[in-house]
């Protein structure tokens, strides 16, 4: 399977299918049975309480957990489990709970190793340095600095990212996924710890990198008013098992989830 | 002042992404090799060429290599005297089997042989890091070390155990061997340095190199990312042992004409030496390959010559005193600028920029 595939698929057909997928560590079940379908080009959401399984299930979706038991079908692709690298040829991007920067790494460095991928030039030609290694040099730093506009990073391009404030590594963060220019799109708690007007501006990047490049966007949030405005579909996890799925104003009646997040009232 | 940058504007990224962006530094790096090339040859005597300028060429070669390997993609090494011996032994057995071989050749081959030992011990590092990878590489130098002593073929079963270098010639200059001029000498070393210098900048600002770092950094992010863990460190390895085989190449061939490998590339005489360097001069920056190898190499000789020639103490005495104060300097480098000379140097263009009126 590869990057065309994905591409090939229409908007609004399941791009991501998972199915039984089941993952334990020993005697833990992190994950079990659950399946669920992405649809291209949507706003999906996992949410669930703390230890829920949210993090497990996008850490199998990109390879980096390999699942007890169960399917991940990509692209009309059975798959029993992915590997990290295969996950990002074929077009998927994610962002880390905790952030997972190039601490020595400028901004501008950051986004461009996720264009890594995407260079073809080998090292001989890199050593010597000439036409096509700086054509293709230009040609990413160009594709590059539009993730820095569309961000707002101009100003810490050459800043290294290890002295950059919480919520500007986060934006980094994103910044390096979307330099990738990935067809899916994994964001894990992507608001995580920040304050309203970040989250604003957080929600405006994923939005609008949901709607001017079609990425299809899962992602993992505590914060609830966020996720039932942001997301087309939710699917909700409680110790490791789906126990809802459907439209925000779906899942705020379910019954289930309520009592999950509240408890139950004896 | 000095450093102005105001007015100098990049209109292409080309020119954005260049190895000096400001006009400042190129001018300096320029007069700085024509003072290299066109003024140096005409002076150099060999006090200048054994004690100084040739050593600092060869370890800063090491120290490049190193730092591809240790600074930049965070693989710590201590087997850099193993690699180096590999390096100088590829030489010698070259050198034997085609007498005809240009001497630059022969030691770009080594280069690459050395290069293919690198991968050999790189192997270990996906599954180890850090003390624990540092210390594999020790058993590395170790095992180097005991095979060129123990199979007699790699020193063509001379008696003593040397190998000895034997003239070779370009453009009609012997190069090496004890008739080589020493602006034969330091010439081919300078080239060597300076174009290989520029290949290691340029790979480290182009992709492979933003692979290492990545790996450096965070190897988990990088995998997602697409970047795969084992060729990236091997590549690293690779061209790492590529640099330290040509530093030990030039180190036998050029340097010393003869040598016992025990002595010569032992830890304490190499691998330790040019580890300092790098840490002294800045891990991960090429700026501090050379600062830290002119560091180690001028060192020892301004402080003998303060001590035997200034202060009048015995050469013994003054040997002595030499270890102590570069172990202190070293503790008190490490707990003041840990981040090495290149560091420093930053700091003061930083100041530079704004001097005299800072705000």
């Amino acid at each position: 399977m590869s990057l065309d595939k994905i591409q090939s698929i229409p908007y609004g057909k399941e791009v991501i299918k998972i199915k039984n997928i089941s993952l334990a560590f020993g005697g833990v079940k992190a994950l079990t049975n659950v399946s669920f379908e992405v649809k291209k080009g949507e706003v999906f959401a996992i949410i669930g309480p703390n230890g829920a399984g949210k993090s497990s299930m996008l850490n199998v979706i990109n390879g980096f957990y390999k699942p007890t038991s169960g399917q991940i079908n990509f692209a009309g692709e059975d798959r029993k489990e992915m590997i990290p690298e295969f996950a990002a040829k074929s077009g998927i991007a994610r962002t880390f709970q905790n952030i997972a920067l190039f601490k020595g790494m400028s901004t501008l460095d950051n986004l461009m190793t996720g264009r890594l991928l995407k260079q073809k030039q080998n090292f001989l030609m890199q050593a010597l340095y000439f036409g096509p290694v700086q054509k293709e040099e230009a040609y990413h730093r160009d594709k590059v600095e539009r993730v820095i506009d569309f961000l707002d990073l101009q100003a810490i391009r050459r800043t290294p990212v290890g002295s950059l404030p919480y919520g500007l590594q986060k934006r980094v963060e994103l910044g390096r996924a979307l330099a990738m220019e990935p067809e899916i799109l994994l964001l894990d708690e992507p608001m995580a710890g920040m304050n309203v007007e970040e989250k604003q501006d957080m929600s405006r990047f994923v939005l609008t990198a949901n709607d001017e490049f079609k990425t299809t966007i899962v992602l993992i949030e505590h914060d609830m008013s966020v996720v039932m405005d942001i997301s087309d579909r939710i699917v909700v996890l409680d110790y490791g098992k789906k126990i809802g799925e459907g439209k925000p104003s779906e899942i705020l009646k379910n019954k289930a989830v309520i009592d999950a997040y509240l408890g139950v009232a004896d | 002042m000095i450093y102005k940058e105001t007015g100098q504007f990049k209109s292409t990224y080309e020119s954005d992404h260049s190895i000096f962006p400001l006009i400042q530094d190129k001018i300096a790096f320029n007069i700085l090799m024509l003072v290299a090339f066109l003024v140096v040859p005409f002076f150099i005597d060999s006090y200048w060429e054994k004690a100084i300028l040739i050593p600092f060429l060869i370890y800063s070669m090491a120290a490049i290599g190193l730092n591809i390997l240790t600074g930049y993609c965070g693989q710590v090494s201590l087997g850099t005297g193993g690699f180096m011996a590999v390096g100088a032994f590829a030489t010698y057995k070259i050198m034997t089997f085609f007498p005809e071989l240009n001497i630059m050749i022969i030691v770009l081959l080594s280069g690459v042989i050395t290069a293919f030992v690198g991968i050999l011990f790189g192997l270990p590092s996906l599954r180890i890091k850090g003390f624990y990878l540092a210390v594999a590489t020790l058993a590395s130098q170790f095992f180097i070390i005991w095979l060129f002593n123990k199979v007699p073929w790699f020193y063509n079963y001379s008696d003593t155990g040397q190998i000895t270098v034997s003239e070779r010639t370009m453009f009609g200059v012997a190069v090496t061997g004890a008739n080589a001029p020493p602006y034969a000498t330091y010439l081919f070393c300078l080239i060597l340095v300076v174009v290989l210098g520029f290949a290691a900048k340029n790979m480290i600002r182009s992709k492979i190199g933003r692979s290492w770092m990545a790996i450096r950094d965070m190897d988990i992010a990088a995998e997602i990312i697409g970047v795969p863990p084992l060729k990236t460190k091997l590549s690293a390895f690779a061209i790492s042992s590529f640099y330290i085989g040509i530093a030990g190449s030039l180190y036998f061939a050029v340097y010393l004409g003869a040598l016992e490998v025990t002595e010569s590339f032992d830890i304490m005489a190499i691998s330790f030496p040019v580890l300092f360097m790098i840490i002294i001069g800045g891990l991960g920056s090429m700026l501090g390959s050379f600062l830290g190898a002119a560091f180690i190499v001028l060192l020892p000789i301004f402080l003998k010559n303060v001590m035997v020639d200034l202060i009048g103490l015995s050469a013994v005495t003054a040997k002595h005193f030499e270890i102590t104060i570069w172990g202190l300097l070293m503790v008190v480098f490490l707990i003041l600028e840990p981040h090495g000379l290149a560091r420093l140097w930053s700091i003061a263009k930083e100041k530079l920029r704004k001097w005299p009126f800072p705000y």
